[in-house]
């Protein structure tokens, strides 16, 4: 790193919070980390006698476990709690929940929640060091970094690429974390799906909106599908899953048109068949899997980072 | 009349309010001299270096450097009781109200339960009789304030209400709207609308823009609240009635009322400080302070909300004054309540645009007195001798830090919080009575 860097931030929040000073020196030091998992024995002492609390309100299979097997790699205790954002009404506050985690001295919290803003309240009540694992529509730290580490692994930069970003942009904390971290590294990301699933100002944020699937494709280096949540049929964003399939989903023709070497994405889980065609998940060009293997090196480059490790 | 929550005056003596400069737009005065004030009314202005011959007896106060204007009136409170005494009381409301310069409240009926009926509108005004302000109950639109059947305006009237509306919702059903503001004529009572598109607006936290993309939140567009009064301009001008529209805050509804008065309707309008001192930029990383319905909009929305102040397409400025405990607030900020207090900021965020040149103090004596007293059709306004002594005294100069241990009301729920204010009421007079001093 160059002289004079230092990682100084208490909390992981979002990528907006992260300049690209940040954002490199977390990807390098989780590819430092990547190897530990390949060990036999994949442990290594660093975070030993250190606490850390999965606080997750939403249902979450994946990005949990990479972050327990992530700090147990690192011989931290990990605690799980799961709690469901609807029994508020009844329960404690959001608030009051996490006094009483820091009542027991925790050194990381890692929070999932429903609601935009959550991770950035706990910090606003509790000492404790925040990872933000994903907050309603808002950020996915985490997920971007890895996104980024992954790109970065098999592209060997970011900058100059093309990324294209496809579907639900709006209601996706992915989309946005990847919007923010791929143009910060100076990739440019351009976005299409639904006219109803695009957020307002989205140029803003530094993305460029295409107006169609094809264009946003073409001669990209990097395609990411988004996860079309099923709900939003409800909510009358989309007619059926079938139409959205035809129109936006990633398939073989979609493919054709990126670069022969493109990279293709999804931050899971799966639905194919809707937003990407099951063969182009599989495509030899598919770093799927790859994504879920650099996940858990950076979120334990991210653990050791707010340990005070530099 | 009924609505005067204050006995006229228990005070037998007479002060003086000696070298302040009186503004009172309605008699076309602005200049210094002195406010002769005898058994809770204004006796007697005196301008031009007129001095009177005054007995000794005759309380001096001397309020030289400051502005004598009529008191201040409020048309758009929360009051919070019955129900939710939790966060604000009549009592603290009121005075709350007299420490922010207000002699006169006008508060919404969306308390616990709905005031929908003579015996709440009776209770409130009970409480009243004890407060700091004078409170003018306003009843609701429709029954419970659920936009289904009309209430019954002719005995809230008997009890005291001076308007009807039910603000915090809009009255989705239009027929229900035109009904209700032809009945309303029967009693002769204004309409106030809170137009809102719930369609449009639901879920909603924060102005649709970047910075609800930015932080992730359900945006409101603009359009939720000028459709709104799109409808219920068409719908009053269909009743040949006049219609209030509540805190707008977009450019396309000050541009939809001021092409409405130059077409003649019969409609007035009010903005809140928020609205011309704050952008959606102020919810900055999920401060739920900001948070209020409708949302704190651009700055070019801002603009349009100065220019309406400035050119008369709104008529009044009031606070939607809305307490909320931390229960309420400190919470996800989807989650939080909306609205925040406005009682004690009202005057120094209007003097702010004085001082940038939006509106001369005659205007902005206009804004929060003299129109709020014509639209609702209530006492005061004016400094006419022979009305009632409600008498706000502000130094314009006074500058002070708005922080929380200052804060009258029982809520703290404000964005202006640790501001650096200029222009305050110092000295509060409801019938002559001193109702807030800040004098020394």
């Amino acid at each position: 790193m160059e002289t004079g860097y230092h990682f100084s931030h208490k909390h992981i929040l979002s990528l907006e919070d992260l300049s690209s000073a940040d954002i490199s020196f977390i990807l390098q030091t989780a590819d430092s980390f990547k190897e530990i998992s390949t060990r036999s024995i994949k442990k290594v002492p660093t975070l030993r006698g250190k606490t850390v609390i999965n606080l997750f309100f939403e249902p979450s299979t994946r990005t949990r476990l990479s972050f327990e097997i992530a700090a147990k790699r690192m011989s931290a205790d990990t605690f799980n709690i799961a709690s469901s954002t609807s029994s508020t009404t009844k329960g404690e506050t959001l608030v009051d929940t996490a006094l009483n985690l820091m009542a027991m001295n925790p050194d990381i919290i890692i929070i999932r929640h429903s609601f935009s803003g959550a991770a950035q309240l706990l910090t606003e009540h509790i000492e404790t060091s925040v990872i933000n694992a994903g907050d309603g529509t808002h950020e996915h730290p985490s997920q971007g970094l890895l996104d980024l580490m992954t790109v970065m692994e098999k592209k060997g930069r970011i900058e100059g690429l093309k990324v294209a970003i496809i579907g639900d942009i709006a209601h996706s904390r992915v989309a946005h974390s990847n919007i923010i971290g791929f143009t910060k590294m100076g990739a440019s990301v351009c976005v299409a799906g639904p006219g109803t699933m695009m957020p307002p100002a989205v140029e803003k944020l530094g993305a460029t909106r295409c107006n169609s699937v094809h264009e946003a494709v073409a001669d990209a280096d990097v395609v990411m599908a988004l996860r079309i949540q099923k709900e939003r049929q409800d909510d009358s964003l989309i007619p059926s899953l079938r139409e959205y399939a035809k129109y936006f989903g990633i398939n073989r023709s979609v493919i054709d048109l990126a670069k022969k070497d493109v990279l293709i994405m999804h931050p899971g889980p799966l639905n194919r068949g809707v937003e990407i065609d099951s063969e182009i998940a599989d495509d030899p060009r598919s770093v799927i899997l790859d994504q879920v293997t650099n996940g858990v090196a950076i979120r334990m480059a991210l653990l050791y980072l707010l340990m005070g490790g530099d | 009349m009924s609505t005067l929550a204050a006995p006229a005056s228990k005070n037998n003596k007479s002060m003086i309010l000696l070298n302040g400069r009186i503004i009172d737009p309605a008699n076309g005065i602005d200049g210094v001299g002195h406010l002769l004030v005898v058994q809770g009314k204004i006796s007697a202005v005196f301008l031009n270096g007129e001095e009177p011959d005054l007995p000794d007896e005759v309380d001096r106060i001397d309020l030289a450097g400051k502005w004598v204007v009529p008191g201040l009136i409020d048309m758009h409170v929360h009051l919070r009781e019955p129900g939710e005494e939790y966060k604000e009381t009549i009592a603290s409301g009121t005075r709350a109200a007299a420490a922010g310069g207000f002699t006169g409240v006008a508060c919404m009926p969306n308390t616990r339960p709905v005031n929908d009926s003579y015996s709440i509108t009776s209770l409130i005004l009970a409480q009243a009789a004890e407060g700091s302000a004078r409170v003018y109950p306003v009843g609701s639109i429709s029954k419970g304030g659920e936009g289904k059947i009309l209430a019954e305006y002719g005995e809230m009237r008997k009890a005291g209400v001076v308007a009807l509306s039910d603000d915090g919702m809009p009255v989705v059903d239009s027929q229900l709207l035109r009904r209700g503001l032809e009945y309303a004529a029967d009693y002769n009572l204004l309409v106030i609308s809170h137009s809102e598109e719930l369609a449009l607006s639901k879920n909603g936290a924060m102005n649709e823009g970047y910075n609800s993309t930015r932080l992730g939140l359900r945006g409101i567009p603009g359009i939720a609240e000028s459709i709104m009064i799109y409808r219920d301009l068409a719908v009053a001008e269909c009743t040949g009635r006049p219609i209030h529209i509540a805190h707008i805050s977009t450019r396309e509804s000050v541009s939809l009322i001021r092409r409405a008065k130059a077409k003649g309707s019969l409609v007035t309008a009010e903005t809140a400080p928020h609205y011309f001192s704050l952008t959606d930029e102020a919810v900055g990383n999920y401060d739920s302070r900001a948070k209020m319905n409708p949302p704190l909009r651009t700055a070019d929305d801002v603009m349009a909300i100065k220019e309406g102040l400035k050119d008369g397409t709104i008529d009044a400025i009031a606070t939607d004054h809305a307490p909320h405990s931390v229960l309420e607030k400190d919470v996800e900020f989807a989650r939080a309540a909306n609205g925040i207090i406005g009682l004690e900021t009202a005057v120094p965020l209007t003097m702010n645009l004085l001082r940038n040149g939006d509106i001369d103090s005659g205007r902005m004596v206009e804004l929060l007195s003299l129109n709020p007293a014509r639209i609702l059709g209530v006492e005061g306004g004016t400094l006419s001798p022979g009305t009632v002594a409600d008498i706000t005294v502000i130094d314009p100069d006074l500058e002070f830090v708005y922080s929380v241990d200052k804060i009258v009301s029982k809520s703290k729920n404000s964005p202006f919080i640790d501001w650096d204010l200029k222009g305050k009421a110092v000295l509060t007079l409801m019938a002559g009575e001193i109702t807030w001093s800040d004098l020394h």
